[in-house]
């Protein structure tokens, strides 16, 4: 690399750097793959990934919001199913609802289930992690009993609904921008413009990156908190109408294990777990790799279905440790620069969990 | 530990029988693996650190030994070794990677319980392995002491020198350093890394043998085994009053928040509840452990505060 082009390539902001490195793998495993799988590069195959990765996209999305903040959602799996099945549900009863009155309903249950967490999390000062191991389960609770062990079944809804994630928005040789693909790139995009540009979003990212910080400068902490989880409740709400338009049939155990997804493709798409880092978009593109790479896999004759989570594992591993050892590097270079050709960096070795695991009392 | 009276209490009024030793061991039924990596888990959370893939190393273990036994060239004691070798391994290789790229724990055990859990399917894609010779099946079935099966003896085993080596040792003592403040652990001297390496190494061993005996009771092998056991693990040691972010919790309180939550599932499993539910109440439960402390120091810190702004002078 030239002396110019790494002085570009400097400039660029580290979230940038990773985004363009997601880009590139996913290109470059397309690619790949695109060489020895027959009928890999089709429209086909297009269409299921996009359509597939939605549900995980969303939530992807939701778990960053929440992660930024130096805190955890592990209930958006069980929120999912709730807004899933009780959507389902209110549609069997109000066929005359469309699609707009069922997303908005999602996402307010989604937002309801949301602020519960926020509130044990911001003003209970219940570590993020304990609450929401707590409401994984007390969220299925709930739906099981309202449930009675029934399932909403597809005959029941209105006829809108199972057609929903074929809907075309736009169709080229083949290739379609499916209707719910664009919605969550539109998510994702409101979500990124809001985070970078209004004092909210900055704010939610100070808190994050050094919560002591950010409270001597009186930045409201309780209160950016609590919108981050109701925000991420209301995501998982959308993302279970998502689920809902492509299972038809719910039952109570919709959205199991959906959060480790979540986790995963916000960790492998830079979204530091300490907070304070990374994008809504880096965990977008988190997720379609994910996505891309198991549906790849797939197709793969030679590779046995079996080998899914096991590379996944693999993936994630390999995520973070670029991403930290990025992390590193870039401190010590701004270090380096702010501080004169020999500053050391003074980094904390105490990468345990205290530091991850969030939402804790400050004042201890 | 109210909370475990209560539950004693109750189940009393529910069913005459309680008290017997019948019951007791009956109350484990469930439960008996479980708990062996709960005694671990306390000390990884103490120490700082967490290990989300338990479960799944448990999983991977037993299909390692299942394989093993299944190719009929290895006498079963082998398959047995080979599966607790596996199990050291998950945890040598993820607590490698914590320590030498100074990773989450959160992060590298998440990708472990993802990963492992694959390795177990690829190891035995659909299938079941079953078909272990009479003795393996007894172990897990039978009992060994008295009236306990050999899975609760080493648990209570396992507690003891846990128990001993946690707030009696010099290890102990160094894992609640560490937990407390990882760097002011280096810089008193403490060997950090070499800790936490030992910790999840044997936290995979444990695990390993947790779900070794837990294919013994079963009689099988699936690539399923002991899936989302870990929610429940990590549940029972936070119960125990230990601190999510390390450097506090006892063996006692952890010992009694087994005893809780098992009494807790036995219970409602005796009224009939759905094991969601269990869970449910459990959840809730979880949450309160920590909220009521919480609210119950804040309501103590705004009466101390009225008290003072009365008595000083306006």
């Amino acid at each position: 690399m030239t002396s110019a082009t790494a002085r570009r390539f400097r400039r660029l902001s580290p979230d940038r750097v990773k985004e363009l490195i997601l880009l590139g793998i996913i290109v470059g495993s397309v690619v790949v793959f695109g060489s020895f799988v027959d009928g890999y590069l089709s429209g086909r195959f297009f269409n299921r990934v996009t359509t597939s990765v939605v549900i995980v996209a969303i939530l992807a999305a939701a778990q960053a919001l929440v992660i930024f903040s130096r805190n955890i959602d592990l209930s958006v799996g069980s929120t999912v199913g709730v807004s899933a099945y009780l959507t389902a549900d209110f549609l069997t009863a109000n066929t005359w609802a469309n699609p707009v009155v069922a997303m908005i309903i999602a996402m307010a249950v989604g937002a309801v289930l949301g602020s519960l967490n926020g509130l044990l999390v911001a003003y209970g000062r219940v570590p993020a992690i304990i609450v929401t191991l707590g409401t994984l389960a007390i969220f299925r609770t709930l739906i099981s009993l309202y449930s009675g062990g029934a399932n909403v079944l597809a005959g029941d809804l209105p006829d809108w609904v199972l057609g929903f994630n074929n809907l075309t928005v736009l169709s080229i040789a083949g290739f379609d921008l499916r209707l719910v693909f664009v919605i969550a790139v539109a998510v994702v995009v409101i979500l990124q413009w809001a985070l970078r540009r209004l004092r909210v979003g900055r704010r939610l990212y100070a808190i994050g990156s050094n919560p002591e910080a950010a409270r001597q400068a009186g930045l409201a902490a309780p209160r950016l908190i609590m919108v981050s989880f109701v925000g991420a409740g209301a995501l998982a709400g959308l993302a279970g109408f998502m689920f809902m338009v492509r299972a038809g049939t719910i039952s109570a155990t919709a959205g199991s294990g959906l959060e480790l997804e979540s986790v995963a493709a916000a960790v492998v798409g830079g979204v530091s777990i300490f907070g304070g880092s990374g994008t809504m978009f880096g965990a977008f593109l988190g997720a379609i790799l994910i996505d891309t790479l198991e549906l790849s896999l797939v197709r793969v004759p030679e590779v046995s279905e079996f080998w899914r989570d096991a590379a996944l594992g693999i993936l994630i591993l390999l995520a973070v440790i670029l991403d930290a050892t990025l992390q590193r590097r870039f401190t010590r270079r701004l270090t380096r620069e702010v501080r004169g050709p020999d500053a050391t960096d003074q980094q904390s070795s105490d990468r345990s969990l205290s530091s991850v695991v969030g939402g804790g009392p400050v004042d201890e | 530990m109210v909370v475990l009276a209560i539950t004693i209490v109750i189940n009393v009024l529910l069913s005459p029988f309680y008290f017997g030793v019948d019951n007791f061991i009956n109350l484990f039924w469930l439960s008996n693996e479980k708990i062996i990596v709960v005694v671990i888990m306390t000390f990884v959370i103490i120490s700082g650190e967490i290990d989300l893939s338990v479960a799944s190393v448990m999983g991977f273990s037993a299909a390692v030994m299942a394989t093993v036994h299944q190719t009929g060239s290895f006498p079963l004691v082998v398959a047995i070794l080979a599966g607790l070798g596996a199990g050291a391994i998950a945890g040598l290789l993820q607590g490698w990677v914590i320590t030498r790229f100074a990773l989450p724990s959160l992060v590298v055990t998440l990708a472990g319980l993802i990963g492992f859990r694959g390795a177990a399917r690829v190891i035995l894609e659909d299938e079941s392995v079953g078909d272990f010779p009479a003795w393996f099946d007894a172990m897990g079935q039978q009992t060994l002491l008295g009236p306990l099966p050999v899975a609760l003896v080493i648990f209570f085993v396992g507690l003891a020198l846990a128990w001993i080596t946690l707030e009696r040792g010099a290890f102990g003592r160094k894992v609640y350093v560490i937990g407390n403040n990882a760097d002011v652990a280096r810089f008193s001297g403490v060997a950090v890394d070499s800790v936490k390496l030992r910790l999840f190494v044997t936290s995979g061993l444990v695990a390993g043998l947790a779900g070794i005996l837990f294919a013994a009771r079963l009689g099988s092998v699936r690539g399923s085994l002991a899936e989302f056991f870990e929610l429940d693990i990590i549940t029972m040691v936070l119960l125990g009053g230990v601190s999510i972010f390390g450097g506090s919790g006892t063996m006692f309180g952890v010992a009694l928040a087994v005893f809780t939550v098992l009494n807790i599932r036995n219970g409602l499993g005796l009224a009939n509840v759905d094991g969601i539910i269990q869970t449910g109440v459990i959840g809730v439960l979880l949450i309160a452990s920590v909220l009521l402390p919480n609210l119950a120091r804040r309501l103590g810190q705004v009466s101390a505060r009225r008290r003072a702004t009365a008595q000083a002078p306006p």
